[in-house]
Order: structure tokens, then C-alpha cells, then sequence
């Protein structure tokens, strides 16, 4: 009797609409427009490179991998965000831990300080390092000659300025998440006499491992992506200071059309796997990650 | 006698340790060379800084690349909103993918980017060949750089209104209904205005990320000086001619354009926040 009671109260009369929501051909129209739109801007580019290195057969698409500049590139960039990577996964952690586990006056603008890497243009990101350690400054005169280390036109730039536009990537996954959990458990690992490496190690850190494994997958990302800030210091010294992105346009500016978008699809195949992990984390470890994570 | 403290006494330990670290690598990377690039452009007299910021290919430059930026962050505000609704509010198959395909501009090195839209909408590409025979010509023109701006812009607004819209209280609407708003407004004067902050935010994000960016738009700008030539080129272009003073200058007047666009999103949620106190 209940039963149908209740499915009677549920089944809506035919035509009958729920004044929350829109009527179905509008429905209809939004989601069509929403998978064209994304399909003309998002999918086609990609689809494209996928194409366009594959023009002319998987022969020519496999001889670009054994290209000894492409090669070269490729190692470059392995490097350049095994170094950079760590680098701001150390940051993020201290940052993470001074900011969301204590209390102190200003943390709001240190965040803001943090976050500010992204609102500058990657040419003017290698633009400063350049004025500051260029070989005509001060200090890159200096370090030129007492120590012949080369900063700008070589790979320690590239690594700089890679820190540099991936800076705030893990500390912002960590600080807001951080921020939630609160210090009761440290506080109560403490006062049962575990020490602070301790409580960080046993405590803090499996409280916040996914968030860890989410920023250093968009860091990545990033840092072997980037561009613009990469391009303006490298000095472009083929096999020495190319990176994969910068020998794509190496590559498409010598009209060698289909090694730039061979060597693309790499990055572009890097990119998908991203996105595949991310969207993955996103699903099974909701609850486990900060809840403004998805808006960068 | 009550002094106000710097930061208030607690049983975690590190304080000194990773505080003194952050400040240390925040200066080191970020902090020292901002500050030195200021620097470096008071090095100029007034007059030069003057010549440099009133020449004719750097106003023509400064234009397309705020104007090109403020329009596709307008359409990117525009579609934003409307994806966002889809994806929170319509089940349909594969909405998970078309959530996760969102983000692909994120993730997709910029110079993929360039090259590969510069391959669909050059005069031979598959879609610059639709436009060609009417003689629309979109790759090397000031549209393909809006294309570009657009493609890496899309995903601000979507990600910014999407968990606003999520935790958006149904209730409310039911409330408008019962009191005979007909749908369209109550997604006018009920929804938007709540939106109002999230699309605001994710509108001024997409437009400084789109005024700074230039590995997607190089490519497909074709860079004609004085046509089709962005700022951050320009400053590319006098790095190249190793006149630094004019490359710095360039970059002070980006750099501060950026800090006031990232002051005003401040000022937007600090607003969002009084207006609405769950913000």
C-alpha cells in the first residue's frame, strides 16, 4: 500500500515539467551547443596533431624519435622537471606546513604572494631572470667569471625559470586541504610523545598523500609544457638548451611539418594521460583533496 | 601590558623552520627578480620610458593584445556559464568525459596548441579551407589569435561557476517557483546574481592569463608588426635586439597591468564574501 503510494506521488503526468528545471528541448540545445562548442575548440586541436603526425605513414612518425636533436630534447625535458618538480614539491610541503598549521598574521598575502607566478606572463617569468642573471648583470657577470657558470642561455635558466611558472602548483593543492583537517590529529600524535619529523611522517603526510600526488601531476605537466618563459632564455643551442616544447618549433619553423607534430603528440599524448590520472583522482578521492581544487 | 603577537603559540613545531624556508625560496624565485625587473626600468630616464610606452608598434601592439584578451574572455565568460550548467545540472552520456576534456587546455603544452590550431584554421587547414573560398582568412589574422586566446581561456569560467552552481540551494528556486517566476526569471534575478561573483572571477582570470600568453598565439598571429603583434612578442623581439631597457619597460607596464587585474579579483571575493557569508 505504501508502495504504490509512493511511486503514485513520484510519476508525473505526461507533459508535466519541473519548474527547477528547463523544458527539454532546451535541455537539449544546451548540451549540443556545449559538445560542439568544446569539440571545435578542444577536440579538433588535439585530434589535429594526432593527424597531422601521422600524415605520412608511421614510418616518417617513428623517424622523428630517432632524430639525435629530438632525442636530445626529450632528455632535456626529463631533466629539466626532475629537477623542478622536487624542488617545489619541498616548497609546497613548507609552505603547506608554516601557512595551514599555524596561525600568524599576514598568511593570507603570503598566499596570495605564492599564487602570484601565475598571473605573470611566461615571456616576462624569463624576462626577470634574465635582467637578474644575465651575463651583462651584476651577479651573472660574477658567477660568469669566477666560476664560469653559465646561467641564462643555458640549462640552469631553463630549470629557473621551469621553478618559476610552476611555483604555487603543489602548495596550492596542499595549503587549503590542510587548512580543513585542522591540527587536531598532529596535536594529538604530539602529546603522545611522537616527535615533529614523526608527526609529519606518520600523520600529516598519509592524511594528505593524494593532494601530493594531484599537484605534482599538474606541476609536471606544466613544467615539461612550458613554453614561453623556456623559449625566451634557452638561447635555442640545438641538443644542448632545447627542450622538447621549443624543438616543436624548431622543427615547424624549418617547415619539417610533420616531425613538429610527431614530437607534439608526445607532449600531447603526456597531456591525456594527465588528464586521465587527474580525472581519476578527482573520482575515487573526492573527499581526500581540497574542495577548490579544481578551480585554478 | 598585552602585545600583539605575530603569531599566536601553538604545540606544532617547524614554525621557524619551513616559515624562514618559504620566505627564503619565495624571494629567491619569485620576490627578487619581480623586484629587479622595476628596477632595472627605473634605470630609465623619464623621456625614454616615455618614447618606449607611446611608440606606434607598442600601442598597436598594447591594443590587440588587451582587445583580442577582453573579447575572448567575454565568449569564454558567455560559454562558461553555459557548460558549467550543463555538466552540473543534465545527465547525458559521457558527461564525465566532456568534464574531463574541460581541463585539456590546462594540460596541453601551448605550443601543441599553437601549432595544432594553426593546422586547422590556416587558408588549407580543415577548417580555414571551409572559410578560404568566401575569402575569410582566420589563421594570421587578429580572429586567429582570438581563436588561441579563447581555446586557453575556456576553462576559468567553467571551473570557477561550477562548484558555486553545485552548491547552489534548489530550494531557492523551488522558493522563486511557488511565488510564480517563470524560469527565465528565475534564472535571471535569482541564479545569475549568485553567479555573478564566480563568473567575474573566472572572466578576469581567463583575460590576464590571455594577455600574458604566447605560445599558443605565435604561431597562429602570423605577427605582422603593428597588425598582428602581441605584447609578449614585442618584448621577445627587443630581447632578441638585446635593447633590455625597452624589454623591461614592456614587461613593468604587463607587470603591473597583472597585479591590478589580480587586485580586483581580491576585491571581488572579498565583495562575494560580504554579500554572501558562505562566499
Amino acid at each position: 500500500m505504501a508502495d504504490t503510494l509512493a511511486l503514485a506521488a513520484h510519476a508525473a503526468p505526461r507533459g508535466w515539467r519541473s519548474p527547477i528545471s528547463e523544458p527539454r528541448t532546451i535541455r537539449r540545445v544546451l548540451i549540443g551547443l556545449t559538445i560542439v562548442l568544446l569539440g571545435l575548440f578542444l577536440i579538433l586541436p588535439l585530434a589535429a596533431v594526432f593527424v597531422e603526425a601521422l600524415r605520412l605513414g608511421v614510418g616518417r612518425f617513428l623517424v622523428t624519435f630517432g632524430n639525435p636533436d629530438a632525442r636530445a630534447a626529450i632528455w632535456l625535458t626529463l631533466l629539466v622537471a626532475a629537477v623542478a618538480v622536487p624542488c617545489n614539491l619541498v616548497f609546497g610541503v613548507a609552505a603547506a606546513w608554516a601557512i595551514a598549521k599555524h596561525e600568524f598574521r599576514g598568511r593570507a598575502f603570503l598566499i596570495s604572494l605564492i599564487d602570484l607566478p601565475f598571473s605573470v606572463s611566461p615571456v616576462v617569468a624569463g624576462l626577470v631572470y634574465i635582467l637578474l642573471l644575465g651575463s651583462n648583470s651584476a651577479i651573472g657577470g660574477f658567477l660568469l667569471e669566477n666560476y664560469d657558470l653559465r646561467i641564462i642561455f643555458a640549462v640552469p635558466g631553463i630549470v629557473l625559470a621551469t621553478i618559476f611558472v610552476t611555483f604555487p602548483f603543489i602548495a596550492r593543492e596542499l595549503i587549503p586541504l590542510m587548512q580543513d583537517q585542522g591540527t587536531g590529529d598532529e596535536e594529538a600524535a604530539l602529546s603522545l610523545g611522537a616527535s615533529g619529523w614523526q608527526t609529519f611522517r606518520h600523520v600529516t603526510l598519509p592524511n594528505v598523500k593524494w593532494a601530493l600526488l594531484y599537484g605534482v601531476l599538474l606541476c609536471n605537466a606544466r613544467a615539461m609544457g612550458e613554453f614561453g618563459a623556456v623559449a625566451v632564455l634557452s638561447g635555442k643551442l640545438r641538443g644542448e638548451t632545447v627542450t622538447m616544447p621549443l624543438q616543436v618549433e624548431l622543427f615547424y619553423n624549418e617547415y619539417q611539418s610533420v616531425a613538429a607534430f610527431s614530437l607534439a603528440s608526445l607532449l600531447a599524448a603526456l597531456a591525456l594521460v594527465t588528464l586521465v590520472v587527474k580525472s581519476w583522482l578527482e573520482w575515487r578521492y573526492a573527499d581526500q583533496l581540497a574542495a577548490g581544487a579544481r578551480a585554478h | 601590558m598585552s602585545r600583539i603577537r605575530f603569531r599566536q603559540q601553538s604545540v606544532i613545531p617547524g614554525f621557524g623552520l619551513t616559515f624562514g624556508f618559504t620566505i627564503f625560496y619565495l624571494a629567491l624565485i619569485v620576490l627578487i627578480p619581480i623586484a629587479g625587473l622595476y628596477a632595472r626600468t627605473f634605470e630609465l630616464d623619464w623621456e625614454s620610458f616615455r618614447q618606449i610606452v607611446t611608440g606606434p608598434r607598442f600601442l598597436a601592439a598594447l591594443k590587440l593584445s588587451f582587445g583580442a584578451s577582453l573579447l575572448a574572455a567575454l565568449f569564454n565568460a558567455v560559454i562558461g556559464v553555459v557548460i558549467a550548467w550543463v555538466l552540473v545540472r543534465y545527465d547525458f552520456p559521457g558527461r564525465r568525459i566532456v568534464d574531463a576534456i574541460v581541463d585539456l587546455p590546462f594540460a596541453l603544452p601551448t605550443a601543441v596548441a599553437g601549432i595544432a590550431l594553426t593546422a586547422i584554421y590556416a587558408p588549407s587547414g580543415w577548417v580555414g579551407s571551409l572559410f578560404a573560398p568566401y575569402g575569410i582568412r582566420i589563421a594570421y589574422t587578429p580572429l586567429g589569435i582570438w581563436i588561441a586566446l579563447v581555446f586557453i581561456g575556456l576553462p576559468f569560467v567553467v571551473r570557477t561557476v561550477q562548484p558555486v552552481l553545485q552548491d547552489f540551494n534548489r530550494e531557492t528556486e523551488e522558493a522563486a517557483a511557488t511565488l510564480g517566476a517563470s524560469r527565465r526569471r528565475t534564472i535571471w534575478s535569482v541564479m545569475l546574481p549568485t553567479l555573478l561573483p564566480a563568473v567575474l572571477t573566472g572572466f578576469a582570470l581567463a583575460f590576464a592569463r590571455a594577455v600574458g600568453e604566447y605560445g599558443s598565439v605565435i604561431f597562429i598571429a602570423g605577427n605582422i608588426p603593428r597588425q598582428t603583434e602581441i605584447l609578449p612578442l614585442l618584448i621577445v623581439f627587443r630581447l632578441e635586439e638585446f635593447n633590455y631597457p625597452a624589454a623591461a619597460a614592456i614587461a613593468a607596464v604587463m607587470l603591473t597591468a597583472s597585479f591590478l587585474i589580480l587586485l580586483a579579483i581580491n576585491l571581488i571575493q572579498a565583495w562575494s564574501q560580504g554579500r554572501y557569508s558562505h562566499g
